[in-house]
């Protein structure tokens, strides 16, 4: 189970980094896109894996606090989702401004 | 008193959502109104928290729990001396910028009020916040607003510039997450007090993932303080962005060193064991580089915004630089200086635009070829409509000298007191013999004064002596005042300038000794067994 999102892990963050470095500016929002989804899955995984636990709450009684998942990592990544979702979406819209104003994709607004 | 520790966050909140709701930009001028309102009300705030947290024994005059749940478990809102110093300098500077904007500027783009607004209180929670994953919370606020007012009067050079600071800003953010979970991952715990009280007792095994988790969170601080080599995309975007919005800028490199200051010293203090003074010796070095490359940049900056952002490069680096040198008097001198250089620099923004108003756009890269040219095109850009006040010109000069006096740290203004301190101090250390660092530093220091008086003379000559084909620029009295009465505060620093580092020293102290901070946040003893990470 680590090893698997372990390896998620670093394959979106090392195709985000290369995209991210990439001349073109939709490849550098998809980028960051990929680095965000990597962050929000390290974040679960700083709160550590179970398998075969209740998501928040089973059925048996809170008291017993050993088998609960650690939902605080749950709360960080939901407000991280958000906010990496805007800013990608405020990104867009200079993007596309870019793209107008300068008649070009490329990042520093003219072709190399 | 109690609830007036979160009205720098929740009045502008309310103000930019009243202005929101009373239909933007229909009715701007209720808006401006609603701005200046606020943004003074908030100068009113700052006051009022910091004399509460200066009177207060510990330095911490309060500490708000938002929901009133113990310190923990609920996030809170730590006034002390710091936070407050930090949030008088952001509502003078904010004042300055908005009675600025309302000359000309808040028309040249959509929304220039409540994002005005938002981006205070961003920067208000960031400094007064308590808690990792809020912080995060509140920057992003900030950075968000940041990119609209960067990118307020549109135009092809600033959406260039803002493309590069939104990018590079959202990486940083990305690692800042990065940080935060790791050390959220070792301590299982995430409010700066209660950290700095479970640091020292962690197993050995985990300081190694919880020191590259807070060198993590220190690179992505370190992008927005603009230490050298993360700080390319800074000159471009500081000149780029709206004279007004430039201004506040001027305070966003220093929330990177606060925090950087505040959790180096509470996280890695003389109490944290076997990671006290954790990457101090980097700060150091970095924040020098930062002061040779700011020093170099401004030297070869061809137009005044360039320079004036260089020289926010400076400032940072030097900051940077004292709170690696880990000594009481060095931060409180260099707190003395960032609040010095900071209104120096906002006074500058301000002023660059007035002094460009009467010269073509370029004017200082064609200034030596003119005469072989001609200028047959000498064309009134402006139209603005206003009271050209007599001797306009003069009263430029006198302000451009007085901010190139305050930066470059020539007496007799407060930009000389700070560095004379920070000099001082580094050479009064306690620590006996003077490290060659100490030595680099002195030699940066009245360098880097030396490179900011050249260019900046260099710049004053070009545009107030060798223009042939300047017209005098129609300036209105609202503009000129925020930069006369910025400068003045810079003046009021140097003469009250006893008081003023009693109370730098007094934040410096409570800075290096964390425990008020802690106590004060916990309100009672840790036990420190019961510091492993979540299960």
């Amino acid at each position: 189970m680590e090893i698997v999102l372990a390896i998620g892990i670093g394959v979106l963050a090392g195709s985000g980094v290369w995209l991210l470095l990439r001349p073109r500016t939709f490849q550098v929002i998809i980028g960051l896109s990929l680095l965000s989804y990597a962050v929000n899955l390290f974040i679960v995984a700083m709160g550590r894996l179970k398998i075969d636990a209740a998501p928040i709450l089973g059925s048996h009684a809170a008291t017993d606090m050993t088998g609960l998942p650690d939902p605080l990592p749950q709360a960080l990544v939901l407000t991280a989702i958000v906010i990496s979702f805007a800013t990608t979406a405020l990104f867009l819209v200079v993007l596309l401004a870019s793209r107008g104003l300068t008649g070009t994709d490329h990042v520093d607004g003219r072709e190399p | 008193m109690n609830h007036l520790m979160i009205a720098p966050i929740v009045l502008p909140l309310f103000a930019a959502a009243i202005m929101l709701a009373l239909g933007g930009e229909q009715r701007r001028n209720v808006s401006a109104a609603l701005n200046i309102v606020t943004t003074f009300a908030l100068v009113a705030i700052s006051i009022m928290l910091l004399r509460a947290a200066d009177v207060a024994p510990t330095g911490v005059a309060g500490v708000y729990r938002l929901g009133d749940w113990p310190a923990p478990f609920a996030i809170v809102l730590v006034v002390d001396r710091l936070a407050t110093l930090m949030l008088l300098l952001t509502s003078l500077l904010a004042a300055a910028a908005a009675v600025f904007s309302l000359a000309r500027w808040h028309r040249a783009g959509v929304l220039f009020h409540p994002l005005f607004q938002l981006l205070l209180m961003g920067i208000n929670g960031a400094f007064l916040t308590g808690d990792l994953f809020n912080l995060f919370v509140f920057v992003e606020v900030l950075l968000t607003a940041s990119y609209g007012l960067a990118l307020h009067g549109s135009g092809s050079a600033r959406v260039k510039a803002g493309l590069h600071y939104i990018v590079v800003n959202l990486a940083a953010s990305l690692l800042f997450l990065i940080g935060v979970s790791l050390i959220y991952g070792v301590i299982g715990t995430l409010n700066m007090a209660d950290l700095a009280a479970r640091i020292p007792a962690i197993r050995a095994e985990d300081r190694g993932l919880l020191e590259a988790g807070a060198g993590i969170l220190g690179v992505a601080f370190l992008v927005k303080a603009g230490m050298w080599p993360l700080c390319f995309w800074l000159p471009s975007t500081y000149a780029a962005a709206p004279p007004p919005v430039a201004a506040i800028f001027a305070v966003l490199t220093k929330i990177g060193a606060y925090i950087i200051l505040r959790l180096s010293l509470l996280l890695f203090g003389d109490d944290a064991g076997a990671s006290d003074q954790f990457g101090d010796q980097l700060l150091l070095l970095g924040g020098m580089a930062t002061v040779a490359f700011g020093a170099i940049g401004s030297l070869a900056s061809q137009d005044m915004a360039r320079l004036a952002a260089f020289s926010v490069l400076v400032s940072s680096g030097t900051i940077l630089a004292a709170i690696g040198l880990g000594q009481v008097g060095v931060t409180g001198a260099a707190l003395f200086y960032l609040i010095s250089s900071t209104l120096g620099l906002g006074a500058f923004f301000l002023l660059i635009e007035l002094v460009e108003r009467g010269r073509e756009p370029g004017a200082d890269v064609l200034a030596v070829t003119r005469e072989l040219y001609g200028d047959e095109d000498d064309t009134e850009i402006l139209q603005e409509t206003g009271i050209a006040i007599p001797a306009t010109i003069g009263i430029l000069g006198v302000a451009f000298i007085g901010c190139a006096v305050v930066i470059s740290g020539l007496p007799p203004l407060s930009g000389f007191v700070a560095k004379f301190a920070i000099l001082t101090a580094a050479f009064n250390s306690p620590i006996g013999a003077l490290s060659p660092a100490t030595w680099i530093l002195l030699f940066l220091l009245i360098v880097s004064g030396l490179a900011a008086l050249i260019a900046m003379t260099r710049a004053g000559i070009r545009s107030f002596w060798a223009s042939p084909d300047r017209t005098i620029p129609r300036i209105r009295l609202i503009e000129m005042a925020p930069v006369a009465a910025l400068l003045l505060l810079c003046a009021v620093q140097t003469v009250k300038a006893g008081p003023v580092m009693r109370f730098m020293q007094a934040t410096a102290q409570s800075l290096h000794a964390p425990h008020h901070y802690v106590r004060g946040v916990l309100d009672s003893p840790i036990k420190p067994d019961d510091s492993r990470g979540p299960t």
